[in-house]
C-alpha cells in the first residue's frame, strides 16, 4: 500500500487529538493475561484454544464483572519456537502491558522465557511445559509450575512400571529439552530401583512421523519396557506403530506423558491397558464434572485435560492473590505477586486444595490411570480407571534435590 | 551372529526394509509432484495438504458412511482428484503464463488454507484409523517382525509407481501428454484438447497424493499436519531425482528412504537432516539432479 505524505500527516494529526477527545471516565484497574501456546502444531489439542477457554472460565467464575477490576485475556501461537516466543513475550510486556504469562507448553520455549519474565518482573504461571528444570536449576522467583513435571511423571508412571517388574528400559526420546529431561528423570528413578537402561534413540523434533526404525531397535535390545519420552502426536504415532510391530507382545509400553486427547486420537482398541499420569481427569468427582460441564460448550470437540485445568486453576488463584494485595501493587511487582500466591492455599474445582512451594512448584495430587477397554467405556471420553493416587508432597522432587538458586540466596 | 559396523546383521537388514517402506511414501508423493511439474510447470506446494485430504476423506468415508478401507483406496483418490480439477480450473490455470514462483506461492497458500480448515474441524491430535482386518497381524521374517500392512504398502506403492511410469513413457496417451508440454499449439492443431489434458494430469497427480494418504492413514495418525511433515523431504527427493523426472523420483524416493533408515540406526539425531545433506552434495555435483536432463 502506498501512503502519501499528505495522508500520513493527516492521520498522524488525527491520532494525536484522539486522547483529547476521549471522554473522561473513571477506569477500573486492569490486568492483562497472555496465553502463549501452540495453536496449530503437535501440541494444539493438549493446550491450544481450549487453554484460552479455560482461562476465560476462571474470569467468569471469579466474577470479574462484578468486582472493581478489569481483566483482559489475549493469546498467541508460539509454534514451539523459543525465539518466536521470546519476541512475542517482549512485545506483550513492553508494548501491550501484559502482567501475567500463562500456559506455555514446550519446555525449550518455557526455559527461554524464564529470564525474560524475570528481567521484566512479571508473573509466569506455567501449566503446559514439563521440564523439572523449571523449578530446579532454571528456577525463578517470578515463576510457578502448576500442573505436572517430568519428575512427577517419571515417579508415577515409571515407578508403577518398575514395581510391576519392568526393570530394563529402552527409551525413544524427542531430541530437545523436554524429552531429554523426561528420559533423564526416568532413568534416575529406574536405576535407583535397581533397574537398567539398555539404550535410547533420540529422534529429531518436530517432524518425525515414522518411528518403526527406533521401535525395532528397542525390540532388539531385549528391554522389558519401552519408555516413550515424548508427547502429543509423536506419542500417538509411537504407540500405534508399536502395536503394529507387535511390541506390545514382548514389551510393556510406558507412555511417560500422555493426555486424554492422545487417548482419544488412538482409540480405545489400541490404547486400552496403557498406564499414564495426569493430575486432572474430567470425570474424577462432582467438582471436576461441574467444571467440565461449564467449559464444554465452548470446546465441544476437545475435553479439558490437566494442562487446560491448570490454566483455569492458575488464573483463578492469580486473580485471588491480585485482589487480595490490590491490583496496583500486583501490576508493579511480579515477585511480590508470586510470593502472595505462595502464601495463600490454592483451592478450586479442578485440583481441590494444594500448596505452592517456595521454589515455585505447585504440589498437586498426581493420579496414575489405566486406559479402559472399549467394553468398559460407557460414554464419550469415558477413558480412565484410577489405579493409584500420590499426594502432592510426595509426587514431586524434594526441594533440596532441585538446586534452585534463588532459595539459597 | 554377523556383525556389520558393530550392528547385528539381522537388525541392519530390518532397518533396510523399513527404509524401503518409508521410501515407498516418498516415491509416491514425489512421483505426483514430478508429474505435475513435468507436465504443468507448477511447483505444487499443496501436495502435502492433498495427501492429508486423502487420509481424511478415507476417515470420513469410514466414520460417516461406513465405507471401508479397500473401497476408500479407490474412492478417496477419486474425490480428491475431483477437488484437484476444481482447484486447477478455478485458480491454478490462471498462472501458467507466469513465473514458477507465483504457482509456488499460490499452492503454498492453498495448503495453509486446507490444513487450517481441517484443523478447525477436527483438531490437531488426529483421528484413529484401524488397519483392515485382512492386512493386520505380522509375519516373522527371521531377521525381523514384519507387519503385513507395511508389506502391502510397499507392494501397492511399487505397482502404482510402475503403472504411472508406464502410462507416461510407454502409451500413446503418455506420448500425447509429453508432446503437449513440449509444444501445446502444435498438439492442439492435431485436434487434442490440451487444456483438458492438463487439467486431468493435475487431477492424476493429486490422486496419487490422495492414494498415498489412504495408505498412510492406518500407520500414522490422521491429522492435519501429516502432509506438512512429509512435504519438505519430498521436495528434496524431487530435486535430487531431477525436477520433473518420473523415474528419478521413484528411484530417489526409495533410495533416500533407505539412507534415512540407516541414519536412524547409526545417529538418529541426524535422520531429519541427512536427506538435505544428500541434496546439497547432489546439487554441487549434478545441479540438474541425478536423472535430470541437460537443458
Amino acid at each position: 500500500m502506498l501512503l502519501s505524505r499528505r495522508s500520513a500527516l493527516t492521520s498522524a494529526a488525527v491520532a494525536a487529538t484522539l486522547p483529547l477527545v476521549r471522554p473522561a471516565r473513571a477506569q477500573k484497574p486492569k490486568l492483562k493475561i497472555g496465553v502463549l501456546n501452540d495453536m496449530s502444531g503437535p501440541y494444539a489439542n493438549t493446550g491450544g484454544a481450549t487453554s484460552v477457554v479455560c482461562t476465560k472460565q476462571a474470569l467468569e467464575d471469579f466474577g470479574v464483572a462484578t468486582r472493581d477490576m478489569d481483566v483482559e485475556v489475549i493469546a498467541a501461537d508460539h509454534q514451539n519456537k523459543p525465539d518466536l516466543a521470546v519476541s512475542i513475550a517482549r512485545q506483550w510486556f513492553d508494548r501491550d502491558g501484559v502482567d501475567m504469562l500463562l500456559d506455555v507448553p514446550t519446555s525449550s520455549v518455557a526455559l527461554a522465557l524464564q529470564s525474560v519474565v524475570r528481567e521484566k518482573n512479571k508473573v509466569f504461571l506455567n501449566s503446559g511445559a514439563a521440564s523439572s528444570a523449571l523449578t530446579g536449576e532454571q528456577c525463578s522467583p517470578n515463576f510457578v509450575h502448576w500442573t505436572y513435571d517430568t519428575f512427577m511423571l517419571a515417579k508415577s508412571t515409571g515407578g508403577a512400571m518398575v514395581k510391576a517388574g519392568g526393570d530394563s528400559w529402552y527409551f525413544v526420546t524427542a531430541d530437545y529439552a523436554f524429552g531429554k529431561q523426561l528420559q533423564g528423570d526416568t532413568s534416575t528413578l529406574v536405576k535407583a530401583a535397581g533397574g537398567k537402561v539398555l539404550g535410547a534413540a533420540q529422534y529429531p523434533f518436530p517432524g518425525t512421523t515414522d518411528f518403526s526404525s527406533f521401535l525395532v531397535q528397542a525390540q532388539a535390545s531385549g528391554a522389558k519396557v519401552l519408555g516413550l519420552a515424548n508427547a502429543g502426536g509423536d506419542t500417538v504415532n509411537c504407540i500405534k506403530q508399536a502395536n503394529e510391530f507387535g511390541l506390545n507382545n514382548s514389551m510393556k509400553v510406558a507412555a511417560l506423558l500422555m493426555f486424554i486427547s492422545d487417548v482419544h486420537a488412538l482409540g480405545l482398541d489400541v490404547a486400552h491397558g496403557l498406564n499414564l499420569t495426569e493430575s486432572f481427569y474430567w470425570d474424577m468427582n462432582e467438582r471436576t464434572r461441574a467444571f467440565t460441564k461449564r467449559v464444554l460448550p465452548k470446546t465441544p470437540t476437545n475435553y479439558p485435560n490437566m494442562d487446560h485445568a491448570g490454566c483455569y486453576s492458575a488464573t483463578l488463584h492469580y486473580l485471588k492473590a491480585c485482589a487480595d494485595m490490590g491490583i496496583a501493587e500486583a501490576k508493579k511487582d511480579g515477585v511480590a505477586t508470586v510470593n502472595r500466591m505462595k502464601a495463600m492455599p490454592v483451592e478450586d474445582d479442578c485440583f481441590g486444595t494444594s500448596k505452592i512451594r517456595e521454589d515455585g512448584r505447585n504440589l498437586v495430587t498426581s493420579y496414575l490411570f489405566e486406559v479402559k477397554k472399549p467394553s468398559e467405556s460407557k460414554g464419550p471420553w469415558d477413558y480412565y480407571k484410577l489405579v493409584a493416587t500420590t499426594p502432592g508432597d510426595e509426587a514431586f522432587r524434594p526441594m533440596a534435590d532441585g538446586h534452585c538458586g534463588f532459595i539459597k540466596a | 551372529m554377523i556383525m556389520i559396523f558393530g550392528i547385528p546383521g539381522p537388525l541392519l537388514f530390518g532397518q533396510l526394509l523399513l527404509g524401503l517402506i518409508n521410501g515407498a511414501f516418498y516415491a509416491m508423493l514425489s512421483l505426483g509432484l514430478a508429474v505435475i511439474f513435468g507436465m504443468l510447470n507448477i511447483i505444487n506446494f499443496a501436495h502435502g495438504a492433498l495427501f492429508m485430504m486423502g487420509a481424511f476423506v478415507s476417515w470420513i468415508l469410514l466414520n460417516y458412511l461406513g465405507i471401508g478401507y479397500f473401497p476408500a483406496l479407490i474412492l478417496s483418490p477419486l474425490l480428491v482428484g475431483i477437488f484437484g480439477i476444481v482447484l486447477e480450473k478455478t485458480v491454478i490455470s490462471r498462472l501458467y503464463k507466469l513465473d514458477h514462483l507465483y504457482g509456488l506461492l499460490l499452492t503454498f497458500g492453498l495448503s495453509l488454507v486446507i490444513e487450517g480448515l481441517f484443523r478447525n474441524a477436527y483438531g490437531s491430535s488426529g483421528m484413529p484409523y484401524r488397519i483392515p482386518d485382512m492386512l493386520s497381524g505380522a509375519t516373522n521374517l527371521g531377521f525381523m517382525y514384519m507387519p503385513n500392512y507395511r508389506g502391502w504398502v510397499v507392494l501397492a506403492a511399487l505397482t502404482v509407481c510402475i503403472a504411472t511410469w508406464a502410462i507416461i513413457e510407454k502409451t500413446s496417451l503418455g506420448a500425447t501428454l509429453r508432446a503437449a508440454t513440449e509444444n501445446a499449439p502444435m498438439v492442439q492443431a492435431f485436434g487434442v484438447n490440451v487444456p483438458r489434458l492438463i487439467t486431468l494430469t493435475y487431477a492424476g497427480g493429486v490422486a496419487l497424493a490422495a492414494f498415498a494418504g489412504v495408505l498412510a492413514a492406518p500407520i500414522y495418525s490422521v491429522n492435519p499436519n501429516m502432509g506438512s511433515n512429509f512435504i519438505n523431504t519430498v521436495f528434496a527427493v524431487v530435486v535430487i531425482g531431477g525436477m520433473g523426472s518420473i523415474m528419478g523420483s521413484i528411484v530417489t524416493g526409495f533410495g533416500l528412504g533407505v539412507v534415512e533408515g540407516l541414519t536412524k540406526v547409526f545417529y538418529p539425531q541426524a535422520s531429519a537432516t541427512v536427506v538435505f545433506l544428500v541434496m546439497v552434495i547432489v546439487l554441487l555435483v549434478r545441479p540438474r539432479g541425478l536423472f535430470g536432463k541437460a537443458a
